[in-house]
This record gives C-alpha cells, sequence and structure tokens, in this order.
C-alpha cells in the first residue's frame, strides 16, 4: 500500500443552510496539490451531493477522502435511516426529500445519480435503521 | 470572451467579480442544484433565480465562469460575502431568464 494522504471531516446535521463547507475544503486541498482541474471539480462535486444528503436524511456524518497516487477515494458514512431500496433511490427524479429542502434548490432527486456520474466507482452499503456507507472511487 | 466582455456586451450588473479575466464557455440556466450540477459545464455562465448560499457553493464547485442572476433578484449580504471569499463571480440583471439566456449566446 503506497503512502497517501487524508482529508477528514464532521459533516454537522443541524446546519442545512451552511452544508458543502467540507466539499469546499476539499476543493482547496486538492487545488494545493495541483490536480487537473475536471477531477477537482468531480470530487467535489460528488462529495458536495454526498454531504448534502447526509444533511438532509441523516443528522450529519463522516467524511474521508484519501488521495492516492492514481486515485481519489471518498467515503461517506452516516448513522441515518437507510437506503430502503436503492434501485429505486438511484433513479433520477426519485427523492424523498422534504417542501423546506425543494425551497432551497435541493431535492431534485439527483444526488445519488450525480454521484455516480461523476466516479468511476460508486458502492452503497446501506441497513435501514442502521445508516449508510458510501465509498466513491475518482481514477486519474 | 470574459467575464468583463460579457459584463459590458451584456450589460450585466457585477454583484461579485472576483476573477473577471474568467474565460466564459457557453450557457446553461436552471434553479435545482443538483441539475446543475449534473449538466453545466466548467466555464459555462450559470442562470438562476436562486439566492441562498447553496447557490455560491454550486457555483464553486460546478466550476462556473459566472452566475448570473435573472429577474433583478437580490443577494443578501452573508451570501455576497461567502462568494467573495469563494472567489465566484456573480452578475446580475432585471431581463428574465429566457431573454438572459438568448442575450448571451448572441455575444459568446
Amino acid at each position: 500500500m503506497s503512502e497517501h494522504l487524508n482529508f477528514h471531516y464532521n459533516v454537522d446535521g443541524e446546519n442545512f443552510v451552511s452544508a458543502g463547507q467540507a466539499s469546499v475544503q476539499v476543493k482547496k486541498n486538492l487545488r494545493e496539490l495541483g490536480l487537473p482541474p475536471e477531477v477537482i471539480r468531480r470530487v467535489s462535486i460528488a462529495m458536495y451531493e454526498g454531504e448534502i444528503n447526509m444533511v438532509i436524511h441523516a443528522d450529519g456524518g463522516v467524511a474521508d477522502v484519501d488521495v492516492y497516487e492514481d486515485k481519489i477515494v471518498i467515503t461517506l458514512d452516516d448513522r441515518g435511516p437507510g437506503i430502503k431500496d436503492v434501485a429505486l433511490a438511484m433513479q433520477e427524479g426519485y427523492s424523498t426529500a422534504t417542501d423546506s429542502v425543494r425551497s432551497l434548490g435541493f431535492g431534485a432527486g439527483m444526488g445519488l445519480p450525480n454521484m455516480k456520474r461523476y466516479t468511476d466507482d460508486m458502492r452503497i452499503d446501506t441497513t435501514v435503521g442502521v445508516g449508510t456507507k458510501i465509498t466513491m472511487t475518482i481514477n486519474f | 470572451m470574459t467575464v468583463q466582455d460579457l459584463i459590458s456586451r451584456c450589460h450585466f450588473t457585477p454583484v461579485v467579480l472576483a476573477d473577471p479575466e474568467r474565460e466564459v464557455s457557453g450557457c446553461y440556466v436552471g434553479d435545482l442544484l443538483s441539475w446543475v450540477m449534473g449538466r453545466a459545464q466548467a466555464g459555462n455562465v450559470w442562470i438562476t433565480i436562486m439566492t441562498n448560499v447553496n447557490t455560491v457553493a454550486v457555483g464553486s464547485l460546478a466550476d462556473v465562469s459566472a452566475v448570473v442572476l435573472a429577474e433583478g433578484v437580490t443577494l443578501e449580504q452573508p451570501v455576497i460575502d461567502c462568494a467573495e471569499a469563494r472567489g465566484v463571480n456573480i452578475l446580475s440583471t432585471d431581463l428574465p431568464a429566457y431573454e438572459t439566456a438568448v442575450l448571451v449566446h448572441s455575444v459568446i
């Protein structure tokens, strides 16, 4: 296993308005590492969607970004309600978000599809009543 | 075409001008933030009427060249402060979104 960098964040579940702080920090860190702009864009959007999901659905959680020589692995771990039907949740347009979330411009049912769109691999480990762990890999 | 050129040609009002020399390429219109993140391309001008602080985060993460607020909507000061801190260009116009898009299309 080669040496790699790890960035660890606690995602605050209470603060919906300022959600996205971890993603913005990741973007900054990756820029400082000199990674290609398109890689940074893919990582930060995938991470932001995941972060928003954790705030909307799971009262926060923890996020890890591991930077290797040829890939970045994002791990999002929460103790939320879990996802009952992953295939349904992956469909564009399906959402269980509330009206107040929608009024802020979220809840379009595009979060998980976007995370898949911008990553090379995405794994969802979820148990109803226990929580969800999402692992996303971006190769470069 | 730079953001500064876009302002001059379209008579947009600069609200936050963090990077006036940023190159503009293409345009995306939308208010649902995940659609913007899924569909807008880096360098696009993003036309929206969304004004909460998440708009700034999405503008930054999607790496758009500028956010153009249509219909004369305005930002609260904390949102402006956030855009300045994150280096996101924000412009405004009284035109509706469709007319703004047509205007942007005609100059880029």
